[in-house]
């Protein structure tokens, strides 16, 4: 943590986050020979995906894939062809000029020509004073890391997409009861996993409640549920609130450096992933409303990677004018 | 009452030896409630080892297999894993819950030094 002194490295990209968008940037990146530099993460390496069990619905693998190691195979597919991975966390980014510098929390400056930005997102928090308090005490984001804890306990899922329906399933092999807190009257997920939870004789569902608070001292012992249509509000015994609601761009870091919508998420020209910014281009779920899925994150990550070679193309043949109007006896030479 | 390890190892704790690694030590020991099973712990290991190399003879770095050692876990109400616990003359003095990034849990351990 003393390199500040060092002189920064260039790099011609820099990928900034290792989702399916940020690794499938850099295997697009590295066979185009820019030999990209990823920066990882030192504890996000591999994003959401990390935290996931069974993917069912990537491409490619019809008897499924565990997350993390979907994430692995991309990492090595990306080293294979020359990208390099490095465990650290982004602290500071200068994104304006034509040459972009990015430093990391371990020390290390690097500039580069151009960066891509994959920087994914983060959990939606519900909002209220115990959530903070009760993290870690039966408060949990992540239930293949916590499931474990909750051996024949009842707990609550709060949510009703795929993520939420996914932890239901999974916490079932721990929990003696499931019950997902859903605002509405059926759930988001996909129909196939929304079938399984609604067939799964260990889940229950609280439809059309929110949870206002979360009871206990040390450790979870209830929630207080709102009826979001009658405004009723009732106790629930429970030792564990999973809490999958969604997710929040993670883009603090870029407040000031390209333009942000107002939920956060980072701003692209049409359909293509380029920003405001000349050089800076922008995939995977920090930019993405709508779809946030594995395999559209990967899709906007290789369309980063060739809006950002279409880039230094262009930098690179202006270079080029310019160098033979500076010399115009070369230019007659040819 | 045992040293830090001058070497900078990360040492495996568990029900039987949580008291002597942890509680009995002299000075204070960082605690990684961790499992195999758990990918973010996997992504905080190397993290902890290099804490383990940054203070070593200082501060005794430990790792708790939770599926192992339940009792030892369930004893600190480890709920979520990686959990990264300080402890001072057999006290818990700090927690953090999460894969957070190092210069956060530098910051807690140097807090715990500098109280001393």
């Amino acid at each position: 943590m003393s390199e500040s002194t060092t002189l920064p490295s260039h790099r011609t990209i820099i990928i900034v986050g290792s989702g399916p968008a940020g690794y499938t940037a850099a295997i697009y990146a590295a066979r185009a020979g820019l030999a990209p530099l990823v920066v990882a993460g030192s504890v996000t390496a591999g994003g959401a995906l990390m935290n996931t069990t069974e993917v069912e619905n990537f491409p490619g693998f019809p008897d499924g894939v565990q997350g993390p190691e979907l994430m692995e195979s991309m990492q090595k597919q990306a080293e294979r062809f020359g990208a390099e991975v490095i465990w650290d966390d982004v602290t500071s980014l200068s994104l304006a000029d034509p040459v972009k510098t990015v430093v990391t929390g371990g020390g290390a400056t690097y500039t580069a020509d151009a960066v891509i930005l994959a920087t994914g997102s983060a959990y939606r928090e519900l909002g209220i004073d115990d959530e903070k308090r009760l993290s870690g005490r039966g408060v949990s984001w992540c239930a293949t890391c916590d499931g474990f804890f909750f051996r024949d306990q009842e707990i609550l899922v709060v949510g009703g997409g795929d993520s939420a329906v996914e932890e239901a399933t999974f916490l079932t092999r721990f929990a003696s009861k499931v019950t997902i807190v859903h605002r509405r009257d059926q759930l988001r997920a996909s129909k196939i996993m929304a079938d399984r939870a609604q067939n799964d004789p260990k889940i229950a569902f609280a439809w059309n409640s929110e949870i206002v608070a979360i009871h206990g001292d040390q450790k979870v012992t209830g929630v207080t549920l709102r009826d979001t249509l009658s405004g009723v509000e009732r106790d629930v015994p429970a030792t564990g609130v999973f809490v999958a609601i969604g997710h929040v761009p993670r883009t603090e870091l870029l407040v000031g450096q390209v333009d942000l919508d107002p939920e956060g998420y980072i701003l692209v020209e049409g359909r293509s992933t380029r920003t405001n910014i000349p050089g800076v281009v922008a995939c995977g779920d920090a930019v993405d409303h709508t779809y946030r899925q594995a395999i559209t994150a990967a899709g906007s990550g290789c369309a980063a990677a060739l809006d950002a070679q279409h880039y230094l193309a262009e930098l690179s043949d202006a270079a080029e004018v310019a160098g033979r109007a500076a010399s115009p006896e070369v230019a007659a030479a040819r | 009452m045992t040293e830090a390890p001058a070497d900078g190892a990360v040492i495996e704790a568990g029900d039987s030896t949580f008291r002597e690694l942890v509680l009995e030590a002299s000075g204070p020991v960082l605690v990684d409630f961790s499992a195999g099973w758990c990918a973010p712990c996997r992504l905080v290991e190397p993290v902890v080892a290099e804490l383990a190399v940054a203070y070593r003879g200082r501060v005794r770095v430990v790792r708790v297999d939770v599926d192992a050692h339940p009792a030892t876990a369930a004893a600190y109400g480890v709920t979520s894993i990686p959990t990264l616990s300080v402890f001072a003359s057999g006290e818990l003095v700090r927690t953090v819950v999460g894969a957070r990034p190092k210069p956060e849990l530098v910051a807690v351990v140097d807090d715990v030094l500098a109280a001393r």
